[in-house]
């Protein structure tokens, strides 16, 4: 096959990518802090997902930031009932399609706090019970909407207003929940994580997970620039360390057996991704032996993953954790 | 044609009559046996709907919502503890302005634990923004089920059917089932103008400023109240079909010419027409049987009033430190009525206290006093009070143990 060899500009690029149709669930304008990981993450889980879907949206910053009455940046059927109920809200959009015969999808979006704590109840009887439900997890690793709270995603050692470093305390105490096992062990058909730092990674799996006829789970890494303390022209680079030091391992399990995970190149020390974060500054007091514990803490957790998950890469691998976020297209010929 | 049912039965009956599609619920007693009908009859094949048994009543009222926002007709059920976990759903329903039926089985709430019958779980959530009607007997819980999908849809209000735990739910009755074709000619397939739809995508439960929130509560407001119209339209056209009422807003019982007038809500109306009957001694009497608490009929109740000296309200709930809550809103819809009669709150059958016929005596002792009483529990026994709370007043007459208040 001969490949055509006219030269592509930038100008080209990025007229063709502004006619390309693709579709958008979300808008532009609505009112997300700049930088926002959740916002992106949302709109590519929607472009993914394509129009013929019903949202459920839990409270939180995506509800908020999106539907200040009377706007809204949803090109999709969308509803907000409450913070913690958005498992059985789905459920219901889901026997009500059902008994309807339409084939719409339902897809359900919480925080961490609307799916690991408040909303978890909800959550795990909607998947027990098997609806065909696409629930996606906006995890930023605390309660966000309220002003940075602690909640059982938010990570060991790291600070919210009300996880606050002092003489007695060094952040959170407990260590983040594993909610994707937990999940899992519902023994549903498709569960995984994914990070907005590998765009094409969380496209491919939320296209996987429309295909399923039951009950799957998408957690979503996605950098808070006002709760983490980040510059928010860094989500992007933050997620993907999170990654890269093996704190945000990314897999995907079927009937709970874990059957994939995105090997990581390089496995980076986890200072690297902590220290880019006011979350974690009182970590970086080096006349505090308190923190030189916590981040040899933090690495043995990150150490205790790699092992774990299987996350240790074989050399180059185009869809490792320094391929994955590589644009490609024409597909994996260019890998 | 009549059948004798168990209240709970009939009401499993009717509900597969109305057609839902989707049905979500949790078990508690006294609902139970409702929601195991329906099961039955999903099992059978004789009810065609997607039955959902969720893990909590939290999540009931969740999915019938979500399911009634994407267009289908819903039914759930409930009581005491179980409401109080859906509260905060419930009014977030009633605030959305998405229509569906509940039937509360009326119970007492915890603590002190008790499984058995009053008003306390549905008078919890009498400011959710739901339509509440209550049910006298199980003839009407059937024909109120009926009406209460009709008057939901016309009105974009959820409604709330609320029967008495126990005395309906378990007692056995001959119960007119009506016909298939008669509920259908009389309830049209359910078409909800703001259903969620891919090909006409809308926002639902959006974030409102203060610029915004007043009206939407205004509105609501206005919406319960222009619902009454629509009750009472429901309950006529009912009665052409049927041959039956069930109540309207509210219905007066006795002689025009009776002075004394005892105000009710649910199934101990029945108690007293019978004890009217039994002691024919005392004066005439006339029984208002309150079916719409929300929207309260205050024109209604003024005129049920009229002529009335002595207006005895009977509760089946309380607010404690403060007293009759029923009471309250009669007194103030009664307010400025040149001729208002003397109003006496009284709780009775709390927990499910058996109310026997003789209450209608007591009753009637219990008003000859010169000043009305603010409230009381007229069948508290004080003997078993622990001696700490012996300065209370008690309203039993008959007991010489009264004291006064200090
Ligand atoms: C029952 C209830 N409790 C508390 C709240 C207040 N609240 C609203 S959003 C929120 C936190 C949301 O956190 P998360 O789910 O992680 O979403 P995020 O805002 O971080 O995206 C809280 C505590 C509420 N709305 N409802
Ligand atoms: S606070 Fe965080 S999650 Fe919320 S809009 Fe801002 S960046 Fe996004
Ligand atoms: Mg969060």
């Amino acid at each position: 096959m001969k490949t055509n060899k006219r030269a592509v500009t930038a100008d080209m690029l990025v007229h063709l990518r502004k006619n390309q149709p693709r579709f958008e669930g979300i808008e532009s304008g609505h009112r997300a802090c700049l930088g926002c990981g959740e916002a992106l993450a949302a709109r590519l889980v929607t472009e993914a997902a394509g129009p013929e879907v019903m949202i459920a949206n839990a409270t939180g910053c995506l509800e908020i930031f999106t539907t200040p009455w009377p706007e809204s940046a949803w090109r999709l059927p969308w509803m907000h009932s409450l913070f913690e109920n958005t498992g059985a809200i789905a459920a219901g959009m889901e026997a009500a399609l059902k008994a309807q015969g339409k084939p719409t999808k339902v897809l359900a979006f919480g925080g961490d706090g609307a799916t690991f704590d408040i909303g978890f109840q909800a959550l795990s009887g909607m998947l027990e019970r098997g609806h065909n439900v696409l629930y996606v997890c906006f995890d930023n690793e605390a309660y966000m909407n309220t002003g940075i709270q602690r909640s059982s995603s938010t990570p060991h050692a790291a600070m919210t207003t009300t996880s606050p470093p002092g003489s007695e305390r060094m952040g959170k105490r407990h260590l983040k929940k594993n909610i994707l096992t937990i999940v899992a062990a519902h023994q549903i058909p498709y569960a995984a994580t994914t990070s907005v730092a590998y765009a094409s990674d969380l496209r491919k799996k939320v296209r996987r997970a429309m295909e399923i006829e039951g009950p799957t789970f998408l957690q979503i890494h996605s950098p808070c620039p006002l709760g983490w303390g980040h510059d928010s022209a860094h989500s992007i680079k933050v997620a993907r360390l999170a990654v890269q030091t093996g704190l945000f391992p990314v897999i995907e399990l079927e009937r709970s057996e874990l059957i994939g995970s995105m090997p990581i190149r390089h496995p980076r020390p986890v200072t690297d991704y902590l220290k880019l974060q006011q979350r974690f500054r009182h970590l970086f007091n080096k006349d505090d032996a308190r923190a030189v514990e916590e981040l040899a803490h933090i690495q043995a957790l990150a150490d205790h993953n790699i092992k774990h998950y299987c996350l240790d890469g074989e050399g180059m691998d185009a869809l490792d954790s320094d391929g994955a976020d590589t644009v490609r297209r024409g597909g994996m010929r260019w890998a | 044609m009549l059948k004798a049912l168990e209240g709970s039965q009939a009401i499993a009956q009717t509900v597969a009559l109305c057609r839902p599609q989707v049905v979500a619920a949790y078990p508690i007693t006294p609902q139970t046996h409702i929601v195991e009908n329906i099961a039955k009859l999903v099992a059978d094949g004789k009810m065609d709907c997607e039955l959902v048994s969720v893990e909590s009543e939290f999540s009931a009222a969740s999915l019938v919502l979500g399911a009634a926002s994407a267009g289908s007709r819903t039914y759930t059920a409930s009581a005491s503890q179980g409401i109080l976990l859906m509260s905060e759903v419930l009014y977030n329903i009633a605030g959305l302005r998405v229509p569906m039926v509940l039937t509360c089985a009326n119970r007492a709430i915890s603590a002190p634990l008790s499984i058995w019958n009053d008003q306390q779980d549905s008078m919890a959530v009498r400011d959710a923004g739901w339509i509440q009607l209550y049910c006298a007997d199980n003839q009407e819980a059937v024909d109120t089920t009926i009406q209460a999908y009709r008057i939901a849809e016309a009105t974009e209000l959820p409604v709330m059917v609320c029967m008495d735990g126990f005395t309906l739910t378990h007692t056995l009755e001959p119960i007119d089932i009506p016909e298939q074709d008669m509920v259908d000619s009389y309830l049209p397939p359910f078409n909800f103008k703001r259903a969620l739809d891919p090909a006409n995508p809308t926002s639902v439960g959006t974030l409102v400023s203060p610029d915004f929130y007043s009206e939407a509560r205004h509105s609501h407001h206005h919406a319960l109240l222009d619902a009454a119209d629509e009750i009472i339209a429901a309950d006529n056209d009912w009665k052409q079909l049927s041959g039956r009422s069930a109540g309207g807003l509210l219905s007066v019982d006795g002689p025009d010419d009776a002075r004394i007038g005892i105000l009710t809500l649910g199934s101990v109306f029945g108690t007293l027409s019978e004890a009217r009957d039994e002691y024919t001694e005392l004066p005439p009497t006339k029984l208002i049987k309150l079916r719409s608490y929300r929207p309260f009929p205050v024109d209604a109740l003024r005129h049920a009033c009229a002529g009335l000296t002595e207006l005895i309200v009977l509760e089946r709930a309380i607010s404690p430190g403060y007293g009759g809550i029923v009471s309250a809103e009669v007194q103030m819809a009664l307010s400025g009525k040149p001729d208002m009669p003397r109003i006496h709150s009284f709780a009775v059958g709390l927990g499910g206290r058996d109310i026997p016929l003789d209450i209608y005596r007591k009753l009637h002792a219990a008003i000859k006093v010169p000043e009305p009483r603010a409230f009381s529990i007229i069948d508290v026994e004080p003997e078993k009070l622990p001696v700490e709370d012996h300065g209370i007043e008690s309203a039993n007459t008959d007991s010489n143990q009264q004291r006064s208040i200090s």
